[in-house]
């Protein structure tokens, strides 16, 4: 694997092997210790053209716990803001020698044209609304680390759809590794066509929540009410929030599973953040562990097949 | 100056069927017809195996200039235009500074005469800037040779100003052309609406935003009498409102593009820039639909909407890019091996659609190939094959979603004015 830019085009087989190198990855993450030399003398280069705390910090983490040197580039710091092309920082970043780019951008499909242009592995870190692979890599790695496996589950994904990167990347990622999945939210979030991606697509969440063994709840961006896609918060919190009374509908075991950051009150009550079946913070751990194991197989897979060579 | 096509079989809907004969062209017209005109002395066109049609006209064209130089020259857009065997382009207005006064006008007619590679008809902007605020010297402009009004790519959104436009337009005895698309409902998006833009995760334009306009416009062509003609048409439901008008009687006329009859919506794959277009290209469903426009007659007009754009600019994040597909060197091509062997049209069929309806729209001269008319005449092989490969295109830019495709059908030479402007696929260079 040189890239990793969709689940899309992944096949099952190289799914599971992220999921298997990411369990012992998750050992370092307990030592007192965290650090190994697997990546020493690599170079990671973060290009953020789009705010983020959570997965920039983890992908960082993830590069120095491996001993990569790490570089950091941020769309409001670099000369990006005096107009430079997504193609000429490519070049600068390809001239400068890094392994691995990890791109997070606003505009569909930009981690392709930069994968065209480095010889530098690229990772998809979220890109407009078309896929956030490694967000769904982290969910499916929680997911099978409770439940033990991925097939069968009925898996329910509830909100904005419509804007999802991470919703498009579990529904390829969970539906490739057998899962039911479930799209839920309002008919103004929901994209048209969705429903050939052989997912179950409804807007009534209570008549779906029974039997489900997942719910994972989708950030609802405020914004959405202006743009006229919602008439209210408090109308969105009524029909699509997930609150205790929701929870009950669904499998005793049921796992509460949310990307963050949370908008406690609307698509997601206080008491459901805080409910033991919630795995958001576990999420957040394993996030490191996968993006390690992730680094790893990109920048090392190659050097192991060449020895072999 | 005297030109003699030997061996063609002339294509010309005012007679009754397809018919072997040299023509001897004389001073810019058609002075002979007839069976073994001896060629002593006159430079010839071996034209066997080949069809003579009335010279070419595409209605839809960005020339670029003045303004985008870059893109494309009025030189280099109609040296593109005779290589893919049009006789005449109709320009669009949105250059900077917009066609929207005389001057600009007279510029472009003045360009255009230097360069001598084909006609050149500016169309004018509706409104000032094509700002949609206030109505451009239509008068003004038709003095100085305008020959329609179009703020193409900005849709006139005010109802209001677009029925005023209509009834000067009527006044002036000058079609409006419309490119149709509400702005609000397609605000953003950037690909047809549906299954692959959502896979994409790319904004899309649902065919209602062209639909709602074209429905607006043939409603405001009713009431004024203004003669209306839609741009390039690109869903089966415009296609139908279409229909349903011309039935009633209502003065509207339609074109579309090779690409929108040619590729679906899948040709994005990939984020593919150079099929960014707009209006989009749609589904299945709707290129069956347009051709059946074409072979009924509800589409009158086959134009390109020739859009060149540098490569730095298309060589960008899809959101990014702009919206534009190249046309005048791929079109033939593609009206050949996707219209003419595929039975969707006759030859008497291109013959109007690229050359009679054009004209009639456009007030132009009447298109024909008899003793007496206008040497103008496009040439084609109808068997030649050609890979396209943008490195042949003579356009400044190469923005085709057609680079590699196979075409079969092309246009050999060119005839303007009774001179070659392109032979055996390259353009000649040529002074008036």
């Amino acid at each position: 694997m040189k890239h990793l830019l969709d689940l899309q085009n992944l096949a099952p087989d190289e799914i599971n092997t992220i999921l298997d190198n990411a369990v012992p990855m998750k050992q370092i993450l307990n030592r007192e210790i965290k650090k190994v030399p697997t990546l020493r003398g690599k170079t990671v280069v973060t290009l953020f053209y789009e705010p983020s705390t959570r997965t920039k910090t983890s992908f960082e983490l993830a590069a120095k716990y491996l001993s990569a040197d790490t570089v950091s580039i941020s769309a409001p710091s670099s000369s990006v803001v005096k107009g430079e092309s997504l193609i000429d920082t490519a070049h600068t970043i390809k001239a400068a020698g890094a392994d691995v780019v990890v791109l997070r951008h606003p505009a569909a499909g930009a981690p392709y044209l930069i994968s065209r242009r480095v010889d530098a592995s690229v990772i998809n870190a979220g890109d407009g609304m078309h896929e956030h692979p490694s967000q769904a890599l982290l969910d499916i790695f929680t997911i099978k680390e409770i439940k033990g496996s991925i097939a069968g589950l009925k898996v329910v994904i509830v909100g904005d759809i419509l804007h999802s990167r991470v919703a498009r990347s579990n529904v390829w990622g969970l539906s490739k590794l057998g899962a039911e999945v479930h799209l839920v939210g309002p008919a103004t979030l929901l994209p048209p066509g969705i429903e050939n991606l052989g997912v179950q697509v409804s807007s009534d969440l209570d008549a779906v929540l029974p039997g489900a063994d997942v719910i994972y709840v989708l950030r609802l961006q405020l914004e959405r009410q202006n743009q006229g896609l919602l008439p209210s918060l408090q109308e969105y919190a009524s029909l699509y929030g997930i609150n205790s009374r929701r929870v009950e509908l669904a499998q005793d075991d049921v796992l509460i599973m949310h990307p963050g950051p949370l908008n406690r009150g609307v698509e997601i009550s206080n008491e459901v953040a805080e409910h033991p079946n919630a795995v958001i913070n576990q999420q957040v751990t394993n996030g490191v562990a996968v993006r390690m194991a992730l680094l790893y197989l990109l920048s090392v897979g190659d050097v192991s097949n060449e020895t072999a060579n | 100056m005297k030109l003699l096509i030997k061996n063609g079989t002339v294509i010309d809907p005012a007679t009754d069927k397809p018919f072997q004969a040299d023509v001897l062209c004389v001073d810019g017209k058609i002075a002979k017809m007839a069976e073994n005109i001896s060629s002593r002395g006159v430079k010839t066109i071996d034209a066997t195996g080949c069809l003579l049609f009335p010279g070419f006209i595409d209605m839809h064209v960005h020339l670029r200039e003045p303004g985008f130089e870059y893109k494309e020259t009025i030189a280099s857009g109609t040296r593109a235009a005779a290589r893919g065997g049009f006789t005449g382009v109709a320009a669009m207005p949105n250059t900077a500074p917009v066609a929207d006064n005389a001057a600009v006008i007279r510029f472009i007619l003045e360009k255009a005469a230097q360069s001598g590679s084909s006609r050149v008809y500016p169309i004018g902007a509706i409104t000032k800037g094509s700002q949609g605020k206030e109505l451009a010297p239509m008068a003004e402009m038709k003095k100085a040779g305008a020959v329609a009004f179009s703020d193409d790519g900005h849709p006139v959104t005010n109802a209001y100003l677009m029925r005023q436009a209509m009834e000067y337009a009527r006044m002036l005895k000058v079609p409006i052309i419309s490119h149709c698309e509400d702005t609000a409902l397609a605000a953003g998006g950037v690909m047809n609406e549906g299954y692959t833009a959502t896979v994409l995760g790319l904004k899309g334009i649902p065919s209602a935003a062209e639909e709602i306009m074209v429905a607006r416009d043939i409603l405001l062509a009713e009431m004024t009498g203004c003669a209306l003609h839609i741009a390039h048409v690109s869903t089966a439901g415009s296609v139908r409102l279409i229909r349903d008008a011309k039935r009633r009687g209502v003065p509207v006329t339609a074109e579309v593009t090779p690409h929108h009859f040619t590729l679906t919506e899948e040709a994005v794959l990939g984020y593919n820039t150079n099929a960014k277009v707009n209006p989009p290209l749609r589904t299945e469903a709707d290129i069956e639909a347009l051709k059946e426009g074409l072979a009924d007659g509800t589409i009158d007009v086959i134009a390109t909407d020739h859009a060149p754009h540098a490569t730095h600019e298309k060589d960008k994040e899809f959101d990014y890019a702009p919206f534009g597909i190249l046309g005048l060197e791929t079109a033939v091509g593609l009206i050949f091996s996707e219209l003419v062997d595929k039975g969707v049209l006759t030859l008497n069929q291109v013959a109007c659609k690229c050359a009679l309806n054009p004209a009639r729209i456009l007030g132009l001269p009447e298109k024909k190939l008899q003793v007496g008319s206008d040497a103008d005449i496009t040439i084609i092989d109808p068997n030649r094959r050609e890979i396209v490969d943008p490195k042949d295109f003579v356009s400044l830019s190469s923005n085709s979603p057609f680079n590699g495709f196979t075409l079969k059908g092309l246009p050999v030479a060119t005839i303007l004015d009774g001179r070659i402007t392109m032979q055996d696929r390259v353009p000649v260079s040529t002074t008036n």
